[in-house]
């Protein structure tokens, strides 16, 4: 089987820039959030349409970055 | 890549699709988790876990010499064999793997360029099927520690001002904004970098397909910040696997003989009591 709907885009989640990237493979859609700088993934989910996994990846990547402590430097 | 100082150590998206079955290659996907493994990976391509099979699990090292001997075996893969590894994160953990297999003296290990992002962007075939080798003999020499610095030589590097330091992790990193990635567990007591260390961040040497970026990008970049290869440069990040990525870069893209991967990097320095950190900006350059 090859990767179909393959697509990526970038948004913001509490200032911090976040890349999603959606493809199907088979009859799943997979989403991986990652944190851009430095690209580390935040959250690879599954489901059956490319809007469910973007919305549990984002749910998923707000969940984790409002942990950030962000420090005067 | 042919203008590479060593172009044999990268292969293409198309020649591994032409050759991930070849008796004599093995395609190895390197992950933090397997999860994307499991989600589809290159057909015949097997799957390695970065937590637990390229570590040593009890105490912080990378494989001992009979760990890595059974994992190689355990792949099918003998010291002829000509290994390509891949992986998620633009080849994070690939390059961390690559390292390894240097430092143990493994003569054809190959990246992927652009690792599983430019394999999934291009809507190639993937599978699910996990390859089962037949066990192999495998016999390693090393480690070649050369590859790798250790702390006291970092700090001896830091306080002679012998070496090219570089710290690839983001900006926000350096400075000691955040102590982790965004969304990441901290796992440093104090934020900053190394005194004199230059930052450039891992990702300023690949393309947005992932790929890597050319020799005369790549030697404007790290020229730019004065790390060029008339002295020894040591790469760190948080826990050594991004530096690897750069590493490979400095090693094998642009031919620098005197590269060491500190892997102790900011999890081992910014936890430590009384050494020097550095705080604030990199240079106006660097964080652009």
């Amino acid at each position: 089987m090859n990767v179909e709907n393959h697509t990526e885009r970038q948004i913001e989640i509490d200032g911090w820039p976040v890349h999603l990237t959606t493809y199907k493979i088979g009859e799943t859609f997979h989403c991986k959030a990652d944190n851009v700088s430095p690209g580390a993934a935040l959250a690879r989910v599954t489901g059956s349409t490319a809007q469910e996994v973007e919305e549990k990846a984002i749910a998923r990547a707000t969940e984790l970055l409002s942990r950030t402590k962000r420090r005067a430097v | 890549m042919a203008d590479y100082a060593h172009p044999e150590t990268l292969v293409s998206t198309d020649w591994v699709a032409q050759h991930s079955h070849d008796a004599n290659v093995r395609v190895a996907e390197v992950d933090v988790d397997t999860k994307a493994y499991k989600e589809g990976h290159v057909p015949g391509a097997i799957g390695w876990d970065w937590n637990t099979q390229l570590c040593d699990v009890v105490r912080r090292d990378i494989l001992s010499k009979a760990h890595f001997e059974k994992l190689m075996a355990d792949a099918g893969i003998t010291s002829s064999t000509t290994v390509v590894l891949y992986g998620d994160n633009n080849n994070w953990f690939a390059a961390w793997a690559l390292w390894q297999m240097k430092m143990y003296g493994h003569k054809d290990v190959r990246i992927m360029n652009g690792g599983r992002k430019k394999w999934l962007a291009e809507g190639r075939e993937v599978s699910t099927d996990v390859p089962m080798p037949a066990a192999a003999t495998y016999e390693a020499s090393g480690p070649d520690n050369s590859l790798r610095a250790y702390l006291d030589q970092v700090r001896a590097a830091m306080d002679a001002g012998s070496h090219g330091m570089v710290d690839v992790r983001s900006p926000q990193e350096f400075s000691g904004e955040i102590l982790a990635p965004p969304g990441l567990p901290e796992t440093c007591q104090r934020g900053g970098h190394i005194p004199g260390a230059r930052n450039i961040p891992w990702g300023k040497a690949c393309n947005d397909d992932g790929t890597f970026k050319s020799v005369d990008d790549l030697k404007a970049l790290y020229g730019a910040e004065g790390i060029d290869a008339s002295k020894p440069v040591i790469a760190y990040c948080r826990i050594g696997e991004r530096s690897s990525h750069t590493w490979f870069v400095l090693k094998y893209l642009l031919g620098f003989d005197r590269v060491s991967n500190y892997d102790g990097s900011w999890t081992e320095w910014g936890n430590l009591v009384g050494v020097p950190v550095e705080r604030g900006a990199a240079s106006a350059k660097a964080a652009q």
